[in-house]
């Protein structure tokens, strides 16, 4: 067997389309053989290895409003598609409100693969090891679609279907991720685990949120949100649900990561076995939560 | 397969070029222009052998298509130096001895390059961070990180 180490990309197709309404009917007419792409820096690397072939490549930047990123004091933060992650860790607006997505986007890959990689790249791309979808997910997320019926919103939480499989029907083009006013008083932690401390893809991703809540029982809530150890990005409700009812311990986080690790369905792979990364799911679920409710107390 | 017919900015010089579709910006630069300073590494955007600077910002060229480029301002390693002299992190990186295969070394000085432009006197913790994306397996990285640093405190 001959391995070809530099592949070349096969044959496409460019095509980019002016108007959000002619990338989804171009997307919805060619459903199968076009694939919308931002920065390209998944999608390449699969057509390389020969997992995708489409016929075209649709090339989503540049369309109305997807290079925008703006905080609004009442509503809330909106991340056009097309933002790439070097954006979003510079933004004032992230590290003022959401430090914990500038958090998660500076652990991925490089800073020259930053330049094109983006949040919303990251969401649609559906891998259950995306370093920015925990963070997306615990602050309540909310994607702007344009279909070929319209503009629509669809909670993040009921995104994924599987690896790679997400609810967009043919047509759609996600155009940006938004992120409601963040709990006051929250504080959050992505904790990744890689092969090596930077740029690696992660063996377990454990993000963790939490504020005060005086309508709990505990008076806190602790959001979690855990990355490659489930066909999908996984929040363990679990974990979240005794975190919230029961007093804030070091014995009740002991329990809630252990509860955190039980929800994991995770697969042995070239990374890591399935048994370690449950293990791990345990530890550093214990170690994020201690570290947030550090911050909180 | 469509060609498509670019102008682009390389090294401050404008040019006229058909790419196909699947050309990558790294296969115009080395196959159509000739600029084979920009390696082909990986292939994979891991290695950063191939980085050069998209509009400013590094990218890794093999992860760009040629099309994409259409307009936009493209310095490759060939257009650090001025005609009689070096950039300073080029001549930092002789200085040190940052510089053995030479392979990633064109990579190494864009990525130097885009960090002084952006933060002029960068920790070594954040040289480090930079230049992550840059594999090297013959320095060991103390000289290259010791040639930033030595362009840092100027």
């Amino acid at each position: 067997m001959t391995i070809n180490t530099h592949p070349a990309l096969p044959e496409f197709e460019y095509f980019r389309p002016e108007t959000l309404v002619e990338a989804s009917e171009f997307l919805a007419r060619y459903h199968g053989e076009a694939r919308p792409f931002l920065g390209g820096t998944d999608v390449f690397v699969r057509m390389r290895d020969g997992f995708l072939a489409p016929k075209f490549l649709v090339d989503v930047k540049n369309l109305d409003g997807t290079n925008d990123l703006y905080f609004e004091p009442q509503a809330g933060l909106t991340l056009g598609a097309a933002v790439n992650m070097n954006r979003v860790i510079a933004s004032p607006e992230v590290q003022a409100h959401y430090p914990l997505l500038a958090e998660a986007c500076r652990s991925v890959a490089s800073y020259q693969l930053r330049t094109r990689a983006t949040v919303v790249g990251n969401i649609c791309n559906a891998s259950p090891a995306g370093d920015t979808i925990g963070a997306c997910l615990t602050f309540d997320g909310v994607l702007n679609i344009h279909g070929v019926s319209g503009p629509r919103q669809e909670p993040l939480a009921a995104f994924f279907l599987g690896p790679g499989k997400t609810t967009l029907k043919p047509g759609d083009v996600v155009t940006a991720i938004h992120l409601p006013l963040p709990p006051e008083g929250c504080a959050g932690t992505y904790l990744k685990l890689g092969r090596n401390k930077l740029s690696d893809l992660s063996i377990v991703g454990v993000t963790a949120l939490g504020y005060p809540d005086p309508s709990r029982p505990s008076g806190y809530r602790f959001r979690l949100a855990l990355a490659s150890v489930a066909p999908v990005p996984l929040v363990p409700a679990q974990a979240e649900t005794y975190l919230a009812n029961d007093t804030i311990t070091p014995e009740s986080i002991r329990e809630a990561a252990r509860l955190a690790a039980e929800d994991c369905s995770p697969i042995d792979d070239v990374r890591g076995s399935a048994r370690y990364r449950k293990q791990m799911v345990r530890n550093l679920s214990a170690r994020a939560l201690t570290e947030v409710w550090e911050r909180l107390k | 397969m469509a060609f498509h017919k670019i102008s682009v900015t390389i090294n401050g010089e404008l040019e006229q070029v058909a790419v196909p579709s699947n050309m990558t910006l790294m296969r115009m630069l080395r196959e159509s222009l000739a600029l084979t300073g920009t390696k082909n590494g990986c292939s994979a955007g891991e290695c950063g052998a191939c980085t050069a600077l998209l509009n400013g910002e590094p990218v890794n060229s093999c992860m760009v298509l040629a099309v994409e480029c259409d307009g936009a301002e493209i310095i490759t390693v060939e257009g650090l130096a001025g005609d009689k002299q070096l950039d300073p992190i080029q001549e930092a990186m002789i200085q040190e001895g940052g510089v053995q295969c030479g392979f990633c070394t064109p990579g190494v000085l864009i990525s130097s390059y885009a960090l002084l432009k952006r933060n002029p006197h960068p920790s070594e913790n954040e040289i480090r961070e930079a230049l992550v994306g840059n594999l090297c397996r013959c320095t060991g990285y103390v000289r290259i990180i010791e040639s930033v640093k030595a362009v840092a405190r100027r």
